[in-house]
């Protein structure tokens, strides 16, 4: 198999261990939701953004926005393992006086580019930042990770609408398209389909992968990288609960907390 | 006033090229010259508020200072959570520019009316909340503003607001100005209701009763050194304002008075807590409300009466 791949694999393996363990210490919920994300979150910090660790406020650095700020435990895992911010940030979670909560807060720790919890904010910040660095002629790169819940928001498809109209073809939205929401299935609650075809008709370009597989999501963000004049969004289709048997595709596990048995349960399966 | 603040900041946006102005599709007869001879320091990002405030965030983020544009309710209410979260959370320098204080949109009704803006916008941290007074109060803040770091809200009225001060101001914000002096009663107003308190204090200066007029134009931080000035050195103090008369100037004044130790007469003046059911110019409303040069003197005479 590719080294690229494998090395991925390897890594999104560490990080959902790393989680699950952060979870089951912090008595943490969001871990379906965090877990359909880790393969993106994976590729994107290990292969597809231009960072420097040693550098977080580097200007040439790309950026990513975590817009469904719930979802961070994964990407708390995967700013630990590029080196961010260390170790004992995760393991003192949640507990009394600290600073690092359940949705990301910029300051709180190195490497967290911006503020989220409420949904349908993400997008219009990483829409003003595209622009920014399009008219200061430069070259950075923006990435706006969304959940399929968030699109039921009025305010991200304004700004769906803005940067369609703008071209900015140095941003790109993922969707975390797990098919679940906080309290009931997407195709229940509030339909998204045709998905593709809204994207396509606000003057996006689109992709539609498989979230979980590697070559897949390098493949989207290199053709996002070939588009011109238009802002890529990724449709990832993902399973939330992604690695461990009872939390997939399950509402539940929106919500439930790691005990000891299932901490240990979960952790086997990612051996 | 919003002819005075887009030609101030025209003047200083063409020194200052970081200077980057977005409306919500607002701003015909008063926009059309910076956007004509700035384009790269101009976007009208549709009518789509919540996403012009974090679409601002994202620019300020980048370096640039942005001013954010459209009628007071659009940019302080409809958008407010993105206000909180993007910008005053992270405390970027985006200001807001709201035109149409109180009534300034008489006859296109309650939903064009500014009542409550300054109360939302003052109850978030990190955000200093202006209503100037008059032109060159306008003028004077937006010049200032273009150097502030954090968040700011900017109370404009609209058109044909006089001028009130004749000569050359000092300007600071979170410093009341001394419109007029007086020993007897304070009034103190705030934005586009300044002018009716001058005319207020030449009423009750016939009648022998001398009335100081303060311009609050800054309402978050505070004047509280002014306030608590006016009521050692006065019987009374009444607030004056084109606002509700919950949570905007007489609130913050109350807030300052009731945690000092001083005795003094005070009374708020404003809109009662209400919707405007009817309709009306600017001039009419302020005198349906109580608001009008006459209304505010009587008030004065009532409370410097009731012991």
């Amino acid at each position: 198999m590719d080294k690229t791949i494998l090395n991925l694999q390897n890594k999104a393996r560490d990080i959902r261990k790393s989680l699950l363990t952060m979870a089951y210490k912090a008595r943490a919920g969001h871990i379906g939701s965090s877990l359909s994300t880790v393969d993106i979150i994976t590729a994107l910090y290990f292969e597809i953004l231009n960072l420097n660790s040693k550098k977080p406020n580097w200007d040439k650095r790309d950026i990513f926005i975590l817009s469904k700020g719930h979802g961070c435990l994964g990407y708390y895992a995967a700013l630990v393992l590029k080196g961010y911010f260390p170790q004992k940030v995760l393991a003192d979670l949640f507990k009394d006086n600290t600073m690092v909560s359940a949705h990301p807060t910029l300051g709180t720790a190195k490497g967290i580019e911006y503020s989220t919890g409420s949904l349908g904010h993400g997008l219009s910040v990483g829409g003003g930042m595209a622009y920014g660095f399009r008219c200061a002629k430069k070259n950075n790169r923006v990435v706006v990770m969304l959940s399929d819940g968030e699109c039921d928001e009025g305010s991200t498809w304004e700004a769906i609408m803005s940067a369609g109209h703008l071209g900015l073809d140095n941003l790109v939205a993922v969707v975390d398209y797990n098919k679940n929401q906080a309290f009931g299935r997407t195709a229940q609650v509030m339909d998204l389909e045709p998905f593709e075809d809204k994207w396509r008709a606000f003057g996006w370009n689109v992709v539609i992968i498989d979230g979980h597989n590697f070559a897949e999501i390098l493949g989207a963000f290199a053709a996002a990288a070939a588009a011109k004049n238009q802002p890529t969004v990724i449709i990832a289709n993902t399973i939330k609960g992604k690695g461990v048997d009872f939390m997939e595709d399950t509402i539940e596990w929106h919500y439930l907390n790691l005990d000891e048995e299932k901490y240990n349960r979960a952790m086997k399966q990612l051996k | 006033m919003r002819k005075t603040f887009i030609k101030t900041l025209l003047d200083e946006a063409k020194k200052n090229p970081n200077i980057f102005l977005i409306t919500g599709d607002l701003g015909f007869m008063a926009l059309e010259e910076f956007r004509d001879s700035l384009p790269k320091q101009f976007l009208n990002i549709g009518v789509a508020e919540q996403n012009m405030m974090g679409f601002a965030v994202g620019l300020a983020l980048t370096g640039k200072k942005v001013y954010c544009y459209s009628i007071v309710p659009f940019v302080t209410m409809r958008p407010f959570e993105q206000v909180r979260d993007d910008i005053c959370y992270h405390n970027l320098p985006v200001t807001i520019v709201g035109p149409g204080a109180g009534f300034s949109y008489s006859y296109n009704g309650a939903t064009h009316y500014g009542l409550e803006d300054i109360s939302v916008m003052r109850s978030l941290p990190n955000m200093t909340v202006v209503c100037p007074g008059d032109p060159v109060e306008v003028a004077a803040i937006t010049k200032v503003s273009t150097k502030f770091k954090g968040p700011m809200y900017i109370r404009l009225g609209k058109a044909g607001e006089p001028i009130i001060h004749q000569k050359k101001i000092k300007f600071q914000i979170g410093k009341a100005i001394e419109v007029c002096k007086g020993k007897n009663v304070t009034l103190i107003a705030t934005s586009n209701l300044l002018e009716n308190a001058v005319e207020a204090a030449k009423i009750l200066a016939k009648k022998k009763i001398s009335c100081r007029v303060l311009s609050m134009h800054t309402i978050k931080p505070i004047d509280k050194a002014t306030i608590l000035k006016a009521a050692r050195e006065t019987k009374a103090i009444l607030t004056v304002e084109e606002h509700s008369i919950i949570g905007g100037l007489g609130s913050s004044v109350a807030e300052v008075l009731a945690e000092s130790n001083l005795k003094v007469k005070f009374k708020r003046l404003g809109v009662r807590d209400l919707y405007p059911k009817v309709i009306g110019t600017q001039k009419f409303l302020r005198e349906k409300y109580g608001l009008s040069p006459e209304k505010i003197a009587k008030e004065v005479q009532l409370v410097l009466k009731n012991n």
